[in-house]
């Protein structure tokens, strides 16, 4: 028996096993540490330290993931972790230095959905873009990895000593030669860090850096309060808002608190019968604010600073000498001067922060006037460190060009790519000695810099922050850092002389001090579940505004093509360029994806025979940029537009030579405006990836309209009988879902289409297939311009599937793939699917997406990459939605999975499903509310309630397809002309 | 003779000599030279075929130029032109047979040969065309552990079914009219292993009373059969379309509208392959002047049927008020393909007017001319008719153009190469003019005359 055994070399057991020669081979392949053990341990020893290693191999892993200090979860402890069951953290994303608040969706130690923390204080239910694609920031797979010096790897310690030893030499010194540039700054910790700093170097320079920021905000309120401070709008208090060319709608850190108190503004008018918040809107270039408005007026930056001196003497603020303004433009101050008059303290006027100081000074001073100021706009302390001695990013260049900087150390900032093309900074920061770059990614400032450390993604260090509320959040890590990265806490700790000291160690140190120190285990750990710590607030102020001698009329804009910038709606300044998910989502009101573009008026682009895509050579002086010509319908003729975040020379696979960089063009004396740009098109034209091609409707009723007279008439928008059909009626006996989109209420912001990819695992398909047709978002945003071209209304609906009752797909469907679902829904069951491509063919909403190539498998990088590195982003995939492969058809479920996940929790417990219990995506991500999903079955769910809202109509109702879809007609003011 | 009085076969001394004439083809090629050049022209389009093919499998349908709003686009417009062309060979072959019309005799061994490799490229579009092409099974009703039966709402669903019978219909509808032909070529055979295939084919005809009288009952049958599939063949492939919601599309005249476009294209077709194949091969007796003008006749007389549809589409649309319907009217005389409606009028409804006159009917190259304008406008009318119903279709946030891309192109030319490759064969292989049909015929004829 034996003999046979060993001739055929079976083995028993694994010690028999071991003892031959293949055994031992094989296990020094797979424990290659333990082979020189094997022979003088006895096989018993072996196995233990096999054993071992294999558990401490498996504690490894947990360590990969788990955090080791105490992070808290949202409502769950983490004992009561289940297998596939998601947990979910509060804590915060970053957004310019601010926290946005959020939940983070955890799927066994993996970050994977973002959403909206809707207990925080500062109006947080919703998220913006921003906040929804942190979460692939996260596993950005090329994000940089490891510290560097002159690009060759290193180990922490190597840095540290470095560090340490320099930082020694620099306080021998009281600090001389030591800079640091800083992005904004609210993280409670790093403002200890920094005083700290402050006190070992005293003579240590600090400057601050925002390419796009607050713009000009901190010098106006320091002329109109004395001390810089943060306004704060309460737009669900004001009845009519004035905005000269302040986005307050669009993309930035406010944007979610904002949205939420307009949408509450306009819900209020609107149960209250009241006509709704009458918003003007002066703006060079279209915005989400301008397409929000009631009024939009397109004007050049001249013409509207005239419209505001011209304002202040209407309003007998500042009486010197009157503005002459031409005819209409009287005529519409006297309007608007008239309403604000009557609207007093309801009134409020705000000035965009990137406008001249003094202009935004008086446009507070006119809010002191009416006395709106502390009702509608709320004066704070200022929320972000106002550092002293803080200087621009002009005075750190000046400073590297004197020779007086020898150590500078950049805190997640990229200088050398977004500095003003007139700076030279690169020249400048040669001069230094010795730079540090702590970031992302290696990027273009890493290239530059000596050492680079690699900076932890919000979801994978300790620290803390503070949303514009002021209100203070914890930041905890979701998941050990992924690429080893290392907070901006431990960098700075090692220039304080504390090495070694951890971000979990250095911000419990600051929340010490913030919570108190009795019984502060308790309230850390209630800070940590909440997201949040409540009554830190920034404090209001009630200053008032002092007078400012405004600068006197501008000379009138002549015919001369004047520039502004504006940050990138998708990438913002270029640090999300990165991120697949903001490159191709399409920008609100172009729909473009992949590339920024020069925004030009109509009536200019007709004149110079351009259109889009025509590339135009835009210089000032001898710097140049060479852009796409796009045709903006509302853009102010004098004016054209550069969009700030594209043109990096280095950043990851994604974001890296797209675009141009408007970076070039920038002043750093005045950054927001170029007074004369020459525009001259060169005989080339390049391929422009937009999402939608046609934005006018048709004289079709997609987006319809209705006034607060016909609603208080009781006139429907649409009649409630469905269209007859052939076919026999569904029946629901518990469950028929639904949905309704409100369009008075939706900004067209994208949050919903960000929330949506998350979520679904939707794949990105990059810009040739975008250009094609074939971008995959399940729920779009479609954009129709209505009237002139000069000057249109904007309309935004967002377009999910309409889960038809009676659809046309599933008539299409060989195979049964797209079938109506005992709940009503339209399912799509993706391993049936054949590709025939009927549904969509017969789709009259056109929401199916087809996966033509294998895009899940694509996106995660091309061929060159080696698999090993391919998948980070696999890790944000939702384990609750299949990953779809080539040739299946795709479309929105109604987030079928979160659906199924209530069903069974209402199953288990014996109770029907909640009406709320259940939140789409776009639902969730929603910052102006304005999807509700639910039963229709039940007539006191909140959907069944808004279906009954007269305002409820379907889309393309006369195709007899029943949407369970349907929206909620925009209501404008009966005075507006109800054009085409 | 219930053809008008003059003699068809006025040219051809004896039925023996017909015999020989046709059956020398195949067994000695008049044209080596000229059948090898073709035959390396057309196998060139073969290996496009086949690289076009692989490629598509290997990279999946992004290869071509489809996208949302246009999913369908060269395959589904394509196999409406392909599947069409057949029409016209049924129709010669067995509604002709069953009304008694002598001459079709002659070109109706070649129709059907057109007809069988025309619906076979066409039937292969629909499996290219799917995203997951190995999974085509699952559109076929069997048994299976999933327990999933196709969905047989689906206009998909039953032009599954209407194709599939209509193949096996033609492709034993040219079998069996094949049959004493192909004893006719195995009695002339003087190779041992040409005699066998051509026996074995053949399956035993002796040319018995009986043999003949089985024979004619089975291919009538067959005849009875394929005529009304011609009808519900193309009537499923316009529901195709028709049952979708889409402007353009949802009209209940596209049944009849499409099957008589069909039998039209396919007229010209047969009438392209008349003309070349006479031309080439000299058989001016056996495909007459006459036949020239009975097919320039029939071109005439489909096309202004079709010409009827063309008109009462447009007028539907524009009469119906809806204003979907209109907007796509519009897109077809004026938008981005335009050129694909004018194209249509002027080469199925314009050019056939010359054929109102006999003189210009017998003018061989002015009839050759016309018909291949009618293949082409007809290629031209489907892609109009599917790509201007999706392309800008209700919401216009959705609008976008559609233009095939390379692989479209390649495929489609494939496709044609593949077509005139295999009719090589058959020129080569199988008597391409009916023997025993064409000696009936002139037995009938001098027994009138």
């Amino acid at each position: 028996m034996s003999a046979i055994a060993e001739g055929r070399r079976l083995w028993r057991s694994i010690d028999d096993y071991l003892a031959t020669d293949a055994g031992r081979a094989a296990l020094e392949a797979e424990f290659p540490a333990l082979a020189p053990m094997l022979d003088k341990a006895s096989r018993r020893d072996a196995l233990r330290l096999m054993a071992a290693s294999a558990a401490l191999a498996g504690l490894g892993g947990c360590d990969a993931v788990q955090p080791e200090e105490k992070a808290l979860p949202y409502i769950d402890a983490p004992e009561f972790q289940v297998a596939g069951d998601p947990l979910y953290y509060a804590t915060a994303s970053l957004f310019e230095g601010y926290a946005h608040p959020v939940l983070v969706k955890t799927m066994m130690g993996r970050p994977i959905k973002v959403e909206g923390n809707p207990d925080h204080p500062g109006s947080f239910a919703g998220t913006d873009i921003f906040a929804q694609a942190a979460v692939l920031d996260l596993y950005d797979p090329d994000a940089s990895k490891a510290v560097t010096h002159l690009g060759d790897i290193r180990a922490w310690s190597a840095f540290e000593g470095m560090a340490t030893a320099r930082a020694d030499v620099l306080a021998r010194d009281e600090g001389r030669g030591l800079a640091i540039l800083t992005g904004t700054i609210t993280s409670p910790t790093t403002v200890r860090q920094m005083l700290q700093l402050r006190a070992r170097f005293p003579q240590m320079a600090l400057y601050g850096h925002e390419p796009v920021g607050k713009g000009r905000r901190t010098d106006a309120t320091r002329l109109a309060f004395g001390r810089p401070r943060d306004l704060h709008y309460r737009l669900d208090e004001a009845r009519v808002v004035l905005s000269l060319d302040d986005d307050f709608l669009g993309p930035g850190p406010a944007q979610t608190p904002n949205a939420a108190r307009w949408a509450a503004a306009r819900e209020a008018a609107r149960s209250a019968g009241a006509a709704s918040v009458r918003l003007w809107t002066l703006e060079p270039t279209p915005s989400l604010t301008g397409a929000a408005s009631t009024d939009r007026i397109a004007m050049a930056p001249g013409e509207i600073e005239a419209f505001l001196l011209a304002l202040a003497h209407r309003l007998g603020v500042e009486p010197g000498t009157p503005v002459d303004l031409p005819p209409d433009r009287a005529a519409l101050l006297e309007q608007v001067a008239g309403v604000l008059e009557q609207a007093g303290e309801r009134a409020l006027i705000m000035a965009g922060a990137h406008l001249p100081a003094k202009l935004q000074a008086l446009a507070l001073r006119l809010d002191d006037a009416l006395g709106s100021l502390g009702r509608t706009l709320v004066v704070s302390e200022p929320v972000a460190w106002q550092g002293e001695h803080t200087g621009s990013l002009g005075d750190l260049t000046a400073a590297m060009r004197r020779g007086e900087v020898d150590t500078l150390v950049m805190l997640d900032v990229n200088p050398v790519y977004t500095a003003a093309g007139d700076l030279s900074f690169v020249d400048a920061l040669e001069r230094v000695p010795l730079r540090i770059h702590v970031g992302r990614q290696q990027d273009e400032t890493a290239a530059y810099s000596h050492w680079h450390v690699p900076l932890a993604h919000a979801f994978d260090g300790w620290s803390d922050a503070r949303s514009v509320d002021g209100t203070a959040s914890v930041l905890q890590p979701l998941v050990r850092p992924l690429n080893g990265g290392r907070t901006v806490h431990e960098v700075l700790a090692v220039l304080a002389g504390e090495p070694g000291l951890d971000a979990y160690e250095a911000v419990r140190r600051t929340w010490v001090q913030i919570l108190g120190e009795d019984d502060f285990e308790s309230k850390w750990a209630q800070t940590l579940s909440a997201g949040f710590a409540r009554g830190t607030a920034a404090r209001r102020r009630t200053d008032r505004v002092r007078p400012v001698a405004p600068d006197g009329a501008a000379p009138q804009p002549d015919s001369a093509i004047e520039a502004v910038f504006r940050p990138d709606p998708s990438v913002w300044d270029g640090r999300y360029a990165d991120n697949p998910w903001l490159q191709e989502l399409p920008k609100p009101l172009t729909k473009l994806t992949w590339d920024n573009v020069l925004a030009v008026a109509p009536a200019l682009a007709g004149e110079r025979g351009w259109s889009n895509g025509d590339l135009v050579h835009v210089s000032t002086g001898e710097r140049l940029v060479e852009a796409p010509v796009w045709v903006m319908p509302g853009q102010a003729r004098t004016v054209v537009t550069l969009y700030l975040g594209y043109g990096r020379r280095r950043a990851g696979r994604v974001g890296r030579a797209i675009g141009y960089d408007a970076y070039a063009l920038r002043r750093s004396d005045e950054p927001w405006r170029l007074a004369e740009v020459v525009v001259q098109a060169i005989d080339r034209t390049m391929p422009l990836a937009t999402t939608q091609l046609f934005h006018g409707m048709q004289g079709r009723d997609f987006v319809r309209m209705t006034t607060s007279e016909d609603l208080a008439r009781g006139e429907r928008v649409e009649e409630e009988e469905p269209l007859p059909s052939l076919y026999p009626d569904w029946s629901y006996p518990e469950r028929a879902w639904g949905m309704t989109i409100d369009l008075d209420a939706c900004i067209g912001c994208n949050a919903c289409v960000v929330a949506c990819m998350a979520e679904n695992n939707t794949p990105t398909v990059g810009k040739e297939q975008v250009a094609m047709g074939r971008e995959m978002h399940w729920l779009r945003v479609d954009s129709y311009f209505e009237g002139e071209p000069e000057d249109p209304r904007v309309h935004f609906q967002p377009v999910p599937c309409m889960h038809c009752e009676k659809a046309p797909c599933e008539i299409g469907c060989p195979v049964n793939a797209t079938v109506h679902g005992p709940e009503g829904l339209n399912q799509m069951v993706y391993n049936r699917c054949v590709g025939t491509r009927t549904c969509a063919s017969f789709c009259p909403y056109k929401v199916r997406h087809f996966n033509f190539f294998h895009y899940a498998e694509a996106e995660l990088h091309q061929p060159d990459v080696p698999i090993s590195e391919r998948g980070g982003r696999l890790a944000q995939r939702n384990p609750d939605v299949s990953v779809r492969a080539r040739g299946v058809m795709e479309k929105c479920t109604y987030c079928v999975q979160r659906i199924s996940r209530a069903r069974i929790e209402a199953k288990k417990e014996g109770r029907p499903i909640r009406d709320g219990e259940i939140e789409t995506a776009c639902q969730g991500a929603c910052p102006t509310r304005a999807i509700v999903f639910g039963n229709l079955v039940d007539p006191e769910s909140n959907v069944s309630k808004a279906k009954a809202d007269p305002r409820n109509y379907t889309l393309l109702r006369e195709l007899g397809t029943r949407p369970r879809t349907s929206y909620l007609a925009k209501i404008v003011t009966s005075e507006q002309p109800e054009e085409d | 003779m219930a053809t008008t009085g003059d003699s068809i076969f006025a040219g051809v001394r004896s039925y023996a000599a017909a015999d020989r004439k046709i059956t020398r083809i195949p067994l000695h090629y008049p044209y080596p030279k000229r059948w090898w050049i073709a035959f390396a022209v057309t196998g060139f389009f073969v290996l496009v075929w086949l690289v076009s093919v692989v490629w598509l499998f290997w990279r999946g349908v992004g290869v071509w130029g489809i996208q949302m709003p246009v999913p369908w686009g060269f395959a589904i417009s394509n196999y409406v032109w392909w599947i069409g062309m057949g029409h016209a060979g049924t129709l010669i072959s067995a509604l002709f047979l069953l009304i008694n019309q002598g001459w079709r005799n002659s070109i109706n061994r070649f129709a059907e040969a057109m007809t069988v490799f025309a619906v076979l490229m066409a039937g292969m579009y629909p499996i290219l065309h799917l995203g997951r092409p190995w999974l085509f099974y699952w559109l076929i009703p069997y048994p299976n552990t999933m327990t999933v039966w196709p969905q047989f709402k689906s206009p998909l669903e039953w032009d599954l079914f209407a194709v599939s019978t209509y193949l096996i219909v033609s492709v034993l509808f040219f079998y069996i009219g094949l049959i004493p032909d192909l004893a006719s070529v195995r009695d002339r055979a003087r190779r041992r292993w040409v005699k066998m295939i051509y026996g074995v084919l053949a399956l035993g005809w002796r040319g018995s009373a009986r043999h003949w009288k089985r024979w004619q009952v089975a291919y009538w049958i067959c005849a009875g059969l394929a005529v009304p599939l011609v009808v519900s063949v193309h009537s499923g492939v316009s529901l195709l379309f028709a049952v979708g919601l889409e402007p353009g599309w949802h009209s209940t005249l596209f049944p009849a509208y499409f099957v008589l476009g069909a039998v039209f294209e396919g007229f010209a077709v047969v009438t392209l392959i008349a003309i070349s194949l006479r031309t080439i091969f000299g058989l001016e007796v056996m495909v007459t002047d006459r036949h020239l003008d009975i097919l320039g006749k029939l071109v005439l007389a489909t096309g202004l049927m079709t010409a009827y549809g063309y008109l009462f589409d447009s007028f539907h649309a524009w009469y119906s008020g809806d204003p979907y319907e209109r907007g796509t009217l519009m897109d077809r005389l004026f938008g981005g393909y335009a050129w694909s409606f004018w194209a249509t009028i002027l080469c199925n409804v314009v050019a056939i007017q010359l054929l109102w006159f006999e003189s210009m009917r017998r003018r061989t190259w002015l009839l050759f001319t016309i018909a291949a304008l009618v293949t082409f406008g007809m290629w031209a009318e489907r892609f109009m008719l599917l790509v201007t119903g999706l392309y800008r279709d209700f919401l216009t946030s959705s609008w976008q153009s559609y233009w095939p891309s390379f692989w479209d192109w390649s495929l489609f030319a494939g496709t044609i190469g593949l077509f005139l490759f295999l009719f090589l064969l058959f020129v080569r292989l199988v008597p391409m003019i009916s023997i025993f049909e064409v000696a009936e015929a002139m037995r009938e004829e001098r027994a009138d005359g």
